[in-house]
């Protein structure tokens, strides 16, 4: 029953990574843009949901209603202002410009805030458990977040097999140039997708800000897990995505039950374990 | 027409460069006599402190910006480096120098597994592979306890006295020690692009595809390089914390100090050239000790220095000056030259890839 309880825990844990891998696998799918700031975003989001909380009072979860328009806009800016620049001059630009960005996210943040952890207070949910088949306890606030993870991706996927915004994304994604060629506005897109993408990573932000401490160096970690996962479960393919989370997070789990300081560790081992025997992830769809 | 044996010829060396050569002679003659004529301590931490970060920044220029292999892990090689002198100097009772010598081979050792796991990743992807290879490396050493575990380890007494007895002849032959380590990363370097696997190299950055098809081993020559670099940065990170005499799992695998600076170094200076990470290190250094009483706002005003230039200026300060007077110091690039008469009026004839 103990190992059923960590296979459970871990899988649960692997809808957070999925949750923070969303935003990254949506701007790779469609941008090709691996956004080395994309865990300083998380971590910004966090703090801007702290913000707000402190300045009307509003629980973490009602914090969403400003923060996901908040950061939709500054993804939307981000991309139309710098990011859009970078696409057509190969690997290093993309690259620097959102190392860049990471940077200076980081040392704002702790310019601002100081480099004390701060937390968000959401109250009981964070500690209520269910209780299964008598021995297994399962906790409300993990179940929530995975719960939160399959809506965000069935939502995504809806957006891009469902609607006319979608079939834009993929034909850009397909093929750029031909896209632009049949009345396809490619800049106003990466700028939409990168919005869409940071609706998920202010989601994602807030969850983990109720979860755990976070500081301004709390990002590259983020970013790390979020990439290990969509690596994981295959570039581009949202799903995988979410099994890759769930992958990283049971060998996580497993690791922490042999030793509770093994639990980072356990997962990086998995992660090149996996890239060792299959390159391309459990389920790769895209190609690069 | 004249035959073309009599008139075009291959030639290396610019005017520039020769030049440069005498100017470059004694302010590094200079440099190499500072503990003697100066003996500032200050300044000697500051310049062996620019030393090793050019050695760094060299090499993952040579990496990134010639082999296209843009790593963000190579902070992995410098603490493997301080660690294996820590450790062979403190467990094993190794000579302090032997030690120092070995750091680097063990850098290149481990560097073999390590590029079967990362090389299967393209790009950026191949960057954050090798970030969690070092997050690994640093977590494996903040669980191993001979490694001191998450407090480290510390150079103790009777091996810095290895060195020297007294303590301002120590200084100076870690400084020497350090400056000629930084000559020796640069001699390589140089001398690699300057060989075939320069040619080879460029021709791989510029296209891959191309290059293989020309007869150009791809895997090979940047699994070599990949090899090299590693080793160098093992051995710079061996001296490295020669000079702190502590190392931490934080502080030997940062990568903040140890790679992300020297990003920033080769991407302003101007990556794919050997003058950029000079010129960037400079500025880094200045812009530091400018702003060291500013806290964070000094890495935030690097970071955006670095987006204007790679947006604006993607070669960087030094791309922007070759674009400009077609000048380079260190000549590793081959041009076709025409008979002295004409060459001046033949304008420049270095491409841009340079």
């Amino acid at each position: 029953m103990d190992w059923i309880n960590i296979l459970i825990q871990g899988g649960l844990l692997g809808g957070f990574y999925a949750l923070f891998a969303i935003g990254l696998s949506m701007s790779f799918g469609i941008m090709r843009l691996v956004n080395i700031a994309h865990g300083d975003l998380i971590v910004l989001a966090a703090y801007v949901a702290m913000v707000v909380i402190q300045g009307t009072g509003l629980s973490p979860f009602a914090s969403l209603i400003i923060v996901v328009p908040v950061m939709f806009v500054l993804g939307y800016a981000l991309q139309r202002g710098l990011l859009n620049q970078t696409l057509s001059g190969g690997l290093l630009p993309p690259l620097l410009v959102t190392f860049g960005i990471s940077i200076i996210i980081q040392n704002g943040l702790l310019q601002i805030f100081g480099a004390y952890d701060h937390r968000l207070q959401e109250g009981s949910i964070e500690t209520e458990s269910l209780k299964f088949l008598g021995s297994l306890d399962i906790g409300v606030y993990p179940l929530l977040v995975f719960a939160v993870a399959v809506l965000a991706i069935a939502g995504l996927q809806l957006l891009f097999y469902q609607t006319r915004l979608g079939r834009a994304f993929r034909a850009v994604s397909d093929d750029a140039d031909t896209a632009e060629l049949m009345g396809i506005d490619n800049r106003k897109l990466y700028a939409l997708a990168l919005g869409i993408a940071m609706i998920f990573t202010a989601i994602a932000g807030v969850l983990f800000g109720i979860r755990t401490i976070f500081a301004p160096s709390a990002g590259p970690i983020r970013l790390i897990l979020a990439f290990e996962a969509v690596i994981v479960g295959g570039l581009g393919s949202m799903w995988g995505t979410l099994i890759g989370g769930m992958v990283l997070g049971i060998a996580q789990a497993v690791g922490a039950a042999l030793n509770p300081t093994w639990q980072i560790l356990a997962g990086h081992l998995a992660f090149l374990a996996i890239l060792i025997v299959r390159p391309s992830g459990l389920f790769p769809r895209t190609t690069d | 027409m004249v035959p073309v044996a009599e008139t075009v010829r291959v030639e290396r060396g610019t005017k520039a460069s020769r030049i440069f050569t005498y100017v470059a002679a004694p302010a590094l003659v200079a440099l190499l006599t500072l503990p003697w004529w100066s003996g500032d301590l200050g300044w000697m931490r500051l310049i062996a402190e620019m030393a090793y970060y050019l050695a760094l920044a060299q090499l993952w220029n040579l990496l990134a910006g010639y082999a296209g292999l843009v790593s963000v892990g190579q902070q992995a090689y410098v603490g493997l480096g301080g660690y294996a002198l820590f450790y062979l100097t403190g467990v094993w009772n190794i000579n302090v120098y032997a030690a120092l010598l070995l750091a680097a081979p063990f850098a290149g050792l481990v560097a073999i597994p390590v590029s079967f796991a990362v090389f299967r990743l393209r790009g950026a992807y191949f960057a954050i592979g090798t970030w969690v290879v070092s997050e690994v490396f640093s977590l494996l050493a903040s669980l191993i306890l001979v490694l001191g575990a998450g407090s480290g380890l510390s150079l103790t007494v009777p091996i810095f006295q290895e060195i020297a007895s007294d303590r301002d002849t120590r200084d100076t032959i870690v400084y020497l020690m350090t400056l000629g380590v930084s000559l020796f990363v640069f001699a390589i370097v140089y001398l690699l692009l300057r060989s075939r696997y320069g040619l080879a190299l460029t021709a791989i950055r510029d296209s891959e595809p191309a290059s293989a098809s020309l007869g150009v081993n791809t895997f090979r020559t940047k699994f070599i390089i990949y090899l090299a670099t590693a080793a160098c940065t093992g051995l710079t990170g061996g001296l490295i914390f020669l000079q702190k005499l502590r190392i931490s799992p934080e502080a030997g695998f940062s990568i903040n100090d140890w790679t992300v600076v020297v990003i920033f170094m080769v991407v302003i200076g101007g990556i794919g050239t050997l003058e950029g990470p000079f010129v960037g290190m400079l500025i880094y250094i200045v812009l530091r000790e400018l702003l060291a009483d500013y806290g964070a706002i000094y890495l935030m005003l690097m970071g955006a220095i670095a987006i204007a230039v790679m947006l604006k200026a993607p070669f960087g300060i030094w791309g922007w000056v070759i674009q400009k007077y077609d000048l380079q110091l260190f000549p590793v690039s081959r041009r076709l030259a025409l008979a002295p008469a004409e060459r001046h009026s033949s304008g420049p004839m270095v491409s841009s890839a340079e």
